[in-house]
Order: C-alpha cells, then structure tokens, then sequence
C-alpha cells in the first residue's frame, strides 16, 4: 500500500497486516518438529495433555469423585489402572481430570496475565518518559515478591477455590511479562515503520496493538509457554497446601495432600502418579518453550 | 564506583515503599471486618463494643496515614505487632522459626552450587554430546519437578530402603536442634530438604553456567589464550570460568530470595517449623499481621539479596563499576 503525492512520488505507508511468511502452519510445524526433536517430543507432551484434560468425559474409566468404599487404596490392577485412593476413588480417572484443572488453571492465568503484561509492557515502552519510568518502578515493587508469596498473600485476601487461584497465580505474571516484552518493544519503538505509522496520524492504541504488539510476539509466546508451565506447578504447590484448589475438585496437587505421606510405605501409587503428572506436563512446556526460542531466535538458530 | 554504589543504595528505599504500601493495600482489601473474623472465630458472639475495643487494639480506628505511619515505623525496628491467632509478639514467632530456615536455605545453596556449576561448565564444553543432553534433561527435570513431590518421595525411598536395612523404617528428626549442640541429629533432619530444595535451585544456575560458559568461550580472547598454547584446563579455569561465572554469581542471589518460596511447599512436607510453614499457617488462620510481617520480611530479604548482588557484581567486573 502506498499514498502517491500529487507530483507522482509516492511514500510507503506501513500496512496494517502482520507481515506472514509464505509457508503455511503444517510446513512451520514440520520444519520445527525436524530442526528441534527434543522440542517436538515436548509439544507431543502438550498436545497429549491438552487432549486428555478436553475429552477428560469420554476417556476417563471412572467418575473423579465417586467412591467405591469396596476398593479402597487398592493397588493398580486391570480395573484401576494406577489405583485407587483412600477414599476408593480411581486414581487413573482423577488424574485424567486433574488435567483439565491444571489446563483450565495453567491456560488462563498464563494467557490473561501474559495479555496483560504484553499490552501495558509495549505501552510502557512506546510512551516512554515519565510513564515508563513510573511502570518500571511497579513492576520492581510486585517482582520483589516471589510469585508463591504473592500468590498466598492474594489467596490470604480472596480465599480459595479455582477462581482465586488463577487471580493468585495471573497478577504475579504481569510484571514479569511486561519486563520482558518492554524490552524487545524498546528496539521496536525507534524503527521507521512506527515512526511511519506516528506520521500518518494513527492513534496510540492503533500504533500499539497494530504496529508493535505483532513485532513483539516472537518473545512473547516463548514466555507464555514458559508460564504455563509454571503456573501449573504454582497451582499444584498452592492446591498442595491446602490453599488452592478445593476437594472434591480433582488437581494434582491435592491428590498429593494428606493421603499420599500418610499411605507412604502401604500405598505408594497414591504418591507418585499425580507428582509424575506434574512433573511430565510442565516437562513437556519447558522443552517446548526452549525448543521455540532457539527456533524463533536468530542469535541462536546456527548453534 | 561511590556514586554508583549510593545510587544502588538509594534505590533500595522506593522499592521496599513501595512494597509496603502494596502489602499495606492488601491487608486492607480484605473482604469484611477482621475484627468479626477474629471474634467470630472463637465462636464468641460479639457485640459492637467487643468490635470496638478490637479496632481499638489493632490500631484501625485511626486515620489511614497513621496507621501506614505505624506499619513503617514498627517495621523499622522489628515491631511487627501481636500476632492475631497465637496472641504473642510476630517478631518472637519468627525469631523461633527463622533458624530452621535459614540453615535448610545455605544447606540448599552449597548444594545447587556444587552441582550446578561443575555440571553446567561440563555440559557447555561437551556442547551437544550425549552429556549435554543428559545435564541438560536433569536441569529441566529440576525445574519441572515440584519440591513438595521429591520431598514426599524421598521420605518414601528413605522409608523403605531403611525398613529393609534395619527391618524397622526410620524418619528424619523432626524438632530443631542447634548444629553446635547435636550436629548429627541437625544436619540429619535438615539435609533432605536441603536437597529437595536445592535441586531445583540448582536446576535455573546450571542451565545458567552453561549458556554463560558457551558464550564466553566463543569469544576473542578465549582463541588468543589457544593460540598462546595454553592448556585447556587453565583456558577453562582461569581465562572463561571467571567470566561465565559473573551472571551465575546474579542468579545465584535471586534465586537465594526464592527459595523462601520454595520453603512455604518443602516444610510442609517434612513438618518442620520453620518460617514457611508459619506462612501457610497464617494464611490458614487468617492471621492478616503475620502474613503481613512475613510478606514484608521476604520481600525486603529479596531486594537486599539483588542489592548484595549488585554490589558484588560491580566489585567482580571493572567495566560496570566505571561505565
């Protein structure tokens, strides 16, 4: 797109489309899956995960919260795959919609808080001055707490339940996100598309969510991943204490609280499925979000 | 290098301001009175004086700024108020819990230190053999793993290994006893979380010491100290180590700020009394002056810990400390 000026000459105006490759979403895939193998078996992770915890319905043997005072904590045999608790319920199934709750929990809190983050870290950035100066300073001031302590303050105000959790586990994300996308915008902010943009007279939102925001999207979604994988265990540590997630709601955190130490030495299986879980599905994000920064990062792609 | 070192100084005092009017806000968000929630926990029922003298005693019958005034002021020399559940001072409380912690907390670092860095350094210079992936699987295993799991697991396998040892199961101690009266009994009880805790740990400053070292020995003067013949290992030790180290050494100190977090999960496994569980304590008990004394101690603990590093940082490499 371009504006001819009455003489004939014509200036480039900067197009509102994000510029996209030729190559469509299966080749990018492809190639990526080629290129980074151990970032591949991590996205097989999330995908795997991600499919359990939407068709949780259909795939899980048992209901998560039924009890069967018959069998209880069984060891896993062919009608419970992996056991069943101290309250006879099925482990196998629990933890099948355990990944719906760790998704539902993980997803939002790592969407809205990185949304959040991405849009005022890309203002911070592009008003600069006394603005940025002033959202830099509160960005210091929430990132002095630890995202546990923080979370458990929010949690002290709020109390628990699913809905807290994810408020607890998304406002110590922002400023996290807003650090780091402040500074890739930073870069962003003196290239001549914006100044471009400024030029033909395009409102701040426009210039910001049109203009900038698509540029930074590269180090934006290698965090978003990162996050996810962390509010995962940031549910699980809090559900764990007892201050996240609530019975008879199924997350694997909780299944780890009270039955697991207590059955340590009789019922070792109600101890180690939901920590493996864990501990696959937030394996499976961090290789995947390694894998995608040293794709989408050209310092590191000859290495 | 004064200039510089006032600077950082004096940008301790806004942050923790800040941080104090935030946990100050918080406190004050609380849905409903505190006052009710303490009175009606006791299952008393309360009347409008009983609410009164409550108010009274807490201080939130004066105006806000004062009561801010108070916060700081207290803050300032360790008065942190009465603690609502127990009724004893908050600073007693913590000065009984803080030991515990801190040990576990220099426990977890000498261990994340002495395998992060040798491991990172290994995997950098192995870059890419079946070494590196190994590390490298183990430091992500680090990080994707939650504490609180290993700890309950490592409880299992000590457990079990020393129920068919000794044909009767043993458990770490679990009350606190100084290192200098008992050492056995104390670091017997304190080095399991400390592992537990420090894997993790270890994990972020391995990955750390490794993408530092595989930077530095790209650069220039890495290919002069070949070139001079200089062996390897002194190339390693002497010329890239030192410099890898630098981010790792920032690493380090942040981390040291997280792993009071860490702890809130790790003594809840291993039911000590440390200051973690006196969180999760007064967050379960809706003991809003604990939980704002705690929150406030970690946070200056963090901003102190980046200060330190900072300074170390600027002691360590010349080019900040003139730039």
């Amino acid at each position: 797109m371009s504006i001819t000026l009455p003489r004939g000459a014509t200036i480039p105006v900067p197009s509102d489309e994000i510029e996209t490759t030729t190559r469509t979403w299966l080749q990018l895939t492809l190639e990526f899956c080629r290129r980074q193998p151990f970032g591949a078996f991590g996205m097989a992770l999330v995908v795997v995960m991600a499919v359990t915890g939407l068709t949780a319905d259909w795939i899980a043997p048992y209901s998560p919260t039924a009890n069967d005072f018959e069998a209880m904590t069984e060891a896993p045999s062919w009608a419970h795959w992996l056991g069943t608790d101290q309250f006879g319920r099925d482990m196998l199934s629990r933890i099948i919609f355990g990944a719906r709750t760790a998704l539902i929990v993980g997803l939002t809190s790592s969407l809205v808080g990185g949304i959040a983050g991405l849009v005022l870290g890309v203002a911070s950035a592009y008003f600069g001055g006394r603005i940025d100066n002033l959202f830099q300073r509160i960005c210091d001031v929430m990132m002095a707490f630890p995202l546990i302590i923080m979370a458990l303050a929010v949690v002290s105000i709020f109390g628990t339940g699913v809905h807290n959790v994810i408020t607890a586990i998304t406002i110590p994300l922002i400023p996290r996100c807003a650090r780091v996308v402040r500074s890739s915008a930073l870069a962003i902010r003196e290239v001549a598309y914006v100044d471009a943009a400024r030029a033909c007279g395009y409102g701040h939102t426009r210039i910001i969510l049109r203009h900038m925001v698509p540029n930074v999207m590269a180090p934006f979604l290698i965090m978003l991943t990162a996050f996810v994988g962390q509010a995962i265990l940031a549910e699980a540590s809090l559900s764990y204490l007892g201050l996240g997630v609530q019975e008879p709601v199924p997350a694997w955190g909780l299944m780890l609280q009270g039955g697991a130490e207590e059955y340590a030495t009789t019922a070792p299986w109600i101890a180690v499925f939901p920590g493996l879980a864990i501990m696959v599905t937030v394996f499976g994000f961090s290789i995947f979000g390694d894998a995608l920064r040293d794709a989408l990062d050209p310092k590191l792609r000859n290495r | 290098m004064y200039r510089y070192i006032a600077q950082r100084i004096l940008l301790v005092i806004p942050t923790l301001l800040g941080a104090a009017v935030l946990v100050f806000a918080l406190m004050r968000l609380i849905p409903g009175d505190i006052c009710v929630v303490r009175l009606g926990s006791g299952g008393a029922t309360f009347n409008p004086q009983a609410i009164a003298t409550c108010h009274h005693e807490i201080g939130l019958d004066k105006p806000l700024y004062l009561q801010f005034w108070n916060f700081i002021w207290g803050f300032c020399h360790f008065d942190f108020g009465i603690s609502m559940w127990s009724g004893k001072p908050v600073a007693v409380e913590i000065a009984a819990r803080l030991p515990i912690s801190l040990e576990i907390a220099l426990l977890a670092t000498i261990v994340a230190v002495s395998i992060a860095i040798p491991l990172g350094t290994i995997s950098a210079l192995k870059q890419n053999t079946w070494i590196d992936v190994v590390v490298r699987t183990f430091a992500i295993g680090g990080i994707a793993t939650p504490s609180f799991w290993i700890g309950i697991i490592s409880i299992l396998v000590v457990l079990d290994t020393t129920g068919a040892l000794f044909g009767r199961p043993w458990m770490p101690p679990i009350d606190y006893v100084p290192i200098w009266k008992d050492p056995i009994r104390n670091l017997s009880m304190a080095i399991l979380p400390a592992i537990t805790v420090g894997y993790r740990y270890s994990a972020v400053s391995m990955r750390m010491t490794r993408s530092a070292m595989l930077e530095v020995m790209r650069e220039d003067y890495i290919r002069t100290a070949r070139a001079k013949g200089l062996v390897e290992h002194l190339i390693v030790n002497r010329h890239a180590l030192k410099n890898a180290l630098l981010p790792v050494v920032t690493l380090l100190g942040i981390e040291f700020a997280f792993l009071i977090g860490g702890l809130v999960v790790t003594e809840q496994v291993f039911n000590l009394n440390g200051i973690g569980r006196l969180f999760v304590q007064a967050v379960q008990n809706q003991d809003y002056t604990l939980t704002q004394a705690l929150v406030m101690l970690t946070v200056t603990v963090f901003v102190l810990c980046n200060l330190a590093v900072d300074l170390l940082y600027a002691w360590l490499d010349p080019r900040i400390r003139f730039a």
